[in-house]
């Protein structure tokens, strides 16, 4: 158990969450990256940048 | 079933509460009363219920005992007419003003009239679920309250009742059927259409309710009708002393306050085309959406606040807290989630 950085709901994972997986929060809509399975851990996501084609 | 009946059923307010009584299901309609329209099928007035509502209009004289009645009726009628209809039913839901407020001082204030029957205010609840279930679960009388004060009592609540908030400031963009059914000048359409009025920058009613309700007396409430029949966001600021909570203690306090209320969602997303709430997704339901940012810089909160002003403002606040007086599920006959897109 670990909770949004963002929103603090409290979040639960899946029996088979990986690191590095991608989830959303369930309430803010936060993409999360599992940053750790022992203990739950997550972070925000990085944004992906807009490449302008520069 | 639950036998009930309408007084003032011809309006915007009363064809709604038609509208969710006829697909109630432990609800039978008894009679609807209109003094201009008696005698006239509901569908010459509300044309969404042909064939689904065979009662006619009769007039108010013709009205006979039910389970409920409600009151649809323009502020300063009902409370000249109540002992009339106390007589007729034992439970009361005035969907109107004169019944709103604690003491006849704010009702002059705000109404501009003496109240003619100050020592009744009392038995009235004011009618917002979220604030007084329980007392409205045991009183025969409830007061539903307006529209723009439900929109904003609901958005707020959560930052005044955690955070010391010094004073509010907020705008409503409201709807035209706000205005209710009878025409004037100011809505024929060549001057209606693509409006933005400032109908009550500074002295709205409702502005009242919302000091009483949360309060405060620093509350600053203004209105805008915009191009729009249903709906109403509004946009409020709130100061506070000291702290201003960042956005994770907004959440707990938001997520602790409507958790578990069936028709208050927390809307706000970090991304996508939904992020904050919007009166367009709500026409015809129950639902007030409700949504916050932090603004630390500015000392402020802002919150943001929905609903459609002829269900969770009036029609649709009314039949949910029939369910809660009579013991039904809160949510019966309220079921509906909108249309999207609409």
């Amino acid at each position: 158990m670990t909770e949004c950085p963002v929103c603090a709901l409290e979040i639960e994972f899946a029996e088979d969450t990986i690191e590095g997986e991608l989830i959303e929060c369930d309430d803010c809509g936060t993409e999360l990256e599992v940053i750790s399975v022992d203990p739950d851990a997550v972070e925000e996501a990085p944004e992906t940048d807009e490449d302008w084609g520069q | 079933m639950i036998r009930a009946s309408i007084v003032g059923g011809s309006g915007y307010t009363g064809g709604e509460l038609i509208r969710l009584l006829s697909g109630h299901e432990q609800v039978e309609i008894n009679q609807i009363a209109s003094a201009s329209r008696a005698g006239k099928p509901v569908h010459s007035v509300n044309p969404n219920l042909r064939k689904s509502v065979a009662v006619k209009f009769c007039s108010p004289e013709e009205l006979t005992g039910c389970d409920v009645l409600f009151l649809c009726l323009p502020h300063g009628r009902a409370m000249n007419t109540i002992d009339h209809y106390m007589n007729l039913a034992p439970k009361i839901i005035d969907l109107g003003g004169d019944f709103r407020f604690l003491n006849a001082e704010d009702y002059e204030r705000w109404y501009g009239m003496p109240h003619s029957r100050p020592e009744l205010l009392e038995k009235f609840c004011y009618g917002i679920a979220e604030l007084h279930r329980d007392r409205i679960a045991e009183t025969d009388y409830v007061a539903c309250a307006g529209c723009n004060a439900t929109t904003l009592i609901l958005g707020v609540l959560p930052v005044v009742r955690n955070f010391n908030v010094q004073s509010i400031v907020a705008e409503a963009k409201v709807g035209s059927s706000e205005g209710g059914s009878q025409s004037s000048d100011g809505s024929h359409h060549p001057l209606r259409r693509g409006a933005v009025r400032s109908y009550r920058p500074v002295g709205h009613r409702h502005t009242g309710e919302m000091v009483q309700e949360l309060g405060l007396s620093r509350i600053s409430f203004s209105a805008t009708s915009i191009e729009m029949v249903r709906g109403v966001a509004v946009t409020a600021h709130l100061f506070l002393n000291g702290h201003v909570p960042q956005e994770k203690e907004l959440w707990k306090a938001y997520r602790s306050q409507y958790a578990h209320e069936p028709f208050v969602r927390i809307v706000k997303e970090r991304s996508g085309l939904h992020r904050l709430p919007e009166p367009k997704h709500l026409a015809g339901t129950n639902y007030c959406d409700v949504g916050f940012e932090s603004d630390p810089d500015g000392g402020r909160v802002v919150v943001i606040s929905a609903l459609d002003n002829l269900m969770k403002g009036a029609a649709g606040q009314a039949v949910q807290n029939m369910n809660i007086m009579f013991g039904l599920p809160e949510s019966s006959g309220l079921e509906f989630t909108g249309l999207f897109p609409v």
